[in-house]
């Protein structure tokens, strides 16, 4: 990190031109300079096309009318008005919210007790075929995922056969076709596909801490749980801190597992932000207010996820 | 470090601010969009010969229905100057990637069209009535092509904008084996005869309706079926066209989902239905886990295939005994695109396709439905015995009683994926009333059509 920093344009020529004030020096700093600048060059063209000039589209789309072929109408911020007071809108928000739940909340609470249970297994052969199956999930096209859970889930699907072999049969439904346990369906879908990657982050985390922390835990009589509280918690404040922000994007932003498994169905029982604005823009097309809508569903992550990183580096310097 | 941490951001900053205001100033100065209205090329002179020089059609078709590729192969082995760049893609993606696909530069010749009236006001596709002239297609039964007429903002009317790869019929597929089981011995002739056949099956242990309601609104089937029956036909047909005044606020609306709500409560439908798409219906239906299926006859091919003998095909009966048929049947629609570099060409495929023996021929036994043209062509019989042979004599059954109604489905763009399907799917697991539908249907016809 810091020899990539110091081979970079910025700005520390006066602290290295201290010892050798010569300006032939300076000049070969400019021109190191220069040379850096030209090596960045097409990455930052690459993000200047892909990155800032849609979003900046998107912003300016927002305040228009559009239908995406013909001339464009402008509104102002009708349809961010829209956005806000439309009862479907809203509550295809608020369904992203509940999936904060089950995407980021039920993953790291998970991930830290497997991750305590595995932390000791973490070398050696076993460890990595632990390791392997946690993280597989993540490495499924989430597609793949979708389709497997939605076999899983339909109403002859392995779930309910389990359920009817232990008698439990009254419960057997098509859980990704009932409206009241679609969003949850979808939700076990997204907990299941992110409780790798919280296990594999905390795991690592875990690895780091230093073992004399925990004999000095033990030595003061501290038990499984109390040393769990005192030292591990702590210790992987960063760790949560990221495995938070990772999972609650996935959630917020959510497309793939619910275009597959359910379509936003049934009614709009499971649609959520991202498929409500690829429906907008190209089914319906109205790209502006699907533009509005991107936005808040950007300004909605942002506001979610800038206290956690906050919070997350906390008292650290 | 801890120096470089704090600067770094405060440099990264200014960087973005200065990228974002030079993506700023080179792209918000202007309104998107362009307006195509004079882009138009002259409709003046189009040529009814296909030449000798060799042409490449591209063609922009439909993923799982062979048809358009079979005729393509046929074509080009009866003239083998022209041959065919074919791209498939599902149905929903073509709708939904149809109005950027044909304004961009690489605009197809032949493409298969979603709902026509937006890409007609964004000036996207081709006028083909100086072809109707050319070609003579007033000898095609009028009623054949009214579906692919374009008005001032309506349907039904006005200039022609495409034709049909085959014009499909819909109706009810039922299961021989099952039908016989309780006690069906023909297919009934009232919908009061089809309800007691409904109930039968249900006490009978046997499923009743295999209907998809998944991502798409399979149940819009009998709901459309019954609506027809309902009321008057034109009303439906109106509101589908955009006639002005026209709503799906009526009586016979209203009567067709209360029947609907009736039938799921009854558990006529399965109880995963809102968890079931289209393929999974068909699967089921094969297997032979349903009685009826509503569906049409772009799948006789593959249901003869997969349960041979086993099969048959009613139109949806009448209300009254002795009336008339109503069906949901639409053309297969293919357009030529306004870009199109070979547009004469593209013409000449469509006319060869309703004219042509080999073609109608084609039609019937790779397509399985009517190839249309004009009213003195004989048309091509299917094997006997087979379901393809019923719904073809279905097909010219619903021609003779003039009943083909397009499906509410493609009233507008929006209103399948934003209405029908959702309160559909509200409707049949009982969060939605009759009334409540109705309305919810109607208020976002009324919300697409006025903007």
């Amino acid at each position: 990190m810091t020899s990539a920093l110091g081979s970079a344009p910025t700005g520390r020529d006066d602290r290295r031109a201290r010892p050798t004030p010569a300006r032939a020096h300076r000049f070969r700093w400019a021109r190191a300079a220069g040379t850096g600048w030209l090596y960045v060059l097409p990455a930052l063209v690459m993000y200047a096309v892909f990155v800032l000039r849609p979003l900046v589209l998107t912003l300016q789309y927002s305040l228009y009318d559009w239908n995406g072929i013909g001339v464009a109408r402008w509104v102002g911020l009708d349809n961010y008005l829209t956005v806000f007071t439309d009862s479907d809108l809203l509550k295809i928000i608020g369904n992203a919210i509940v999936l904060i739940v089950f995407f980021s909340f039920i993953p790291v609470a998970l991930g830290l007790l497997v991750a305590s249970m595995v932390r000791r297994i973490t070398t050696g052969a076993f460890g990595t075929v632990v390791r392997t199956i946690l993280f597989l999930p993540q490495v499924i096209p989430l597609v793949a995922a979708g389709i497997a859970w939605s076999w899983l889930l339909s109403s002859n699907g392995l779930v309910n056969q389990a359920l009817r072999a232990v008698g439990l049969g009254g419960v057997a439904r098509a859980w990704l076709g009932d409206f009241d346990t679609a969003l949850p369906a979808v939700g076990v879908i997204g907990a299941w596909v992110l409780l790798g990657l919280c296990t594999i982050l905390l795991v690592t985390g875990m690895s780091k801490i230093d073992p004399a922390l925990y004999e000095a835990a033990r030595l003061d009589g501290a038990g499984p749980v109390r040393e769990f509280l005192a030292v591990t918690l702590p210790s992987l404040r960063q760790e949560i801190g990221v495995c938070l922000t990772v999972t609650i994007i996935a959630a917020l932003a959510s497309f793939d597992i619910v275009y597959i498994s359910t379509s936003g169905g049934p009614g709009l029982q499971t649609t959520v932000p991202g498929l409500e604005i690829y429906r907008l823009a190209f089914s319906q097309r109205q790209v502006g207010l699907a533009s509005a809508l991107a936005v808040v569903l950007m300004l909605l992550v942002l506001a979610c996820v800038l206290p956690i990183q906050r919070l997350s580096r906390g008292e650290k310097p | 470090m801890t120096e470089l941490l704090t600067k770094f951001p405060r440099r990264r900053t200014v960087l973005l601010a200065s990228l974002l205001a030079v993506g700023m100033t080179a792209t918000a100065c202007s309104a998107p969009g362009e307006d195509r209205s004079s882009t138009q090329k002259s409709d003046a002179a189009v040529k009814t010969e296909l030449g000798t020089d060799p042409i490449t059609l591209d063609m922009y078709a439909e993923t799982g229905f062979p048809l358009a590729k079979a005729l393509a192969d046929e074509f080009s082995k009866q003239h083998s100057n022209v041959k065919f760049n074919i791209r498939e893609d599902q149905f929903t993606v073509i709708v939904e990637n149809a109005p950027r696909v044909m304004a961009s530069d690489n605009s197809p010749d032949i493409i298969r069209l979603p709902t026509m009236v937006d890409l007609v006001k964004d000036d996207l596709l081709k006028n083909l009535d100086p072809y109707f002239t050319a070609y003579g297609w007033d000898k095609f039964p009028a009623s054949q092509l009214m579906q692919l007429r374009v008005g001032e903002n309506t349907r039904g009317t006005g200039s022609l904008y495409g034709m049909g790869l085959g014009y499909s019929v819909t109706g009810v597929f039922y299961n021989k084996k099952l039908a016989s089981q309780i006690g069906m011995t023909q297919p009934p002739t009232t919908v009061a005869e089809f309800e007691e056949l409904l109930a039968k099956a249900k006490t009978g242990g046997v499923q009743p309706i295999m209907q998809f309601n998944k991502n798409t609104a399979g149940i819009n089937f009998p709901h459309q079926a019954l609506q027809n029956q309902f009321g008057d036909p034109t009303q439906v047909a109106d509101w589908i066209f955009q006639k002005p005044g026209a709503t799906f606020d009526t009586p016979a609306a209203l009567k067709a989902t209360q029947t609907i709500q009736k039938w799921a409560q009854a558990g006529y439908f399965t109880k995963d239905a809102n968890a079931l798409d289209y393929a999974g219906m068909v699967g089921e239906f094969q297997k032979g886990n349903g009685l009826f299926m509503f569906n049409g006859d772009w799948e006789s091919a593959n249901l003869d295939k997969s349960m041979p003998g086993n099969v048959g095909f009613f139109l949806f009966p009448t209300e009254s005994p002795g009336g008339k048929h109503v069906a949901m049947s639409a053309p297969n629609t293919f357009g030529v695109s306004a870009k199109a570099k070979n547009p004469d060409a593209a013409a000449y495929f469509l006319n060869w396709v309703h004219t042509n023996a080999k073609a109608r021929e084609i039609s019937v036994t790779v397509g399985g439905s009517s190839p249309g043209g004009p009213s003195d062509l004989p048309v091509p019989s299917a094997a006997p015995n087979t379901v393809l042979a019923e719904t073809l004599k279905a097909s010219q059954q619903l021609g003779a009683e003039n009943g083909a109604v397009d499906f509410t489905a493609n009233a507008t763009g929006g209103i399948f994926a934003a209405a029908i399907t959702p309160e559909m799917q509200k409707l049949i697991a009982g969060q939605q009333t009759p009334e409540g539908y109705v309305k919810a249907v109607q208020a976002e016809y009324q919300k697409e059509l006025s903007r």
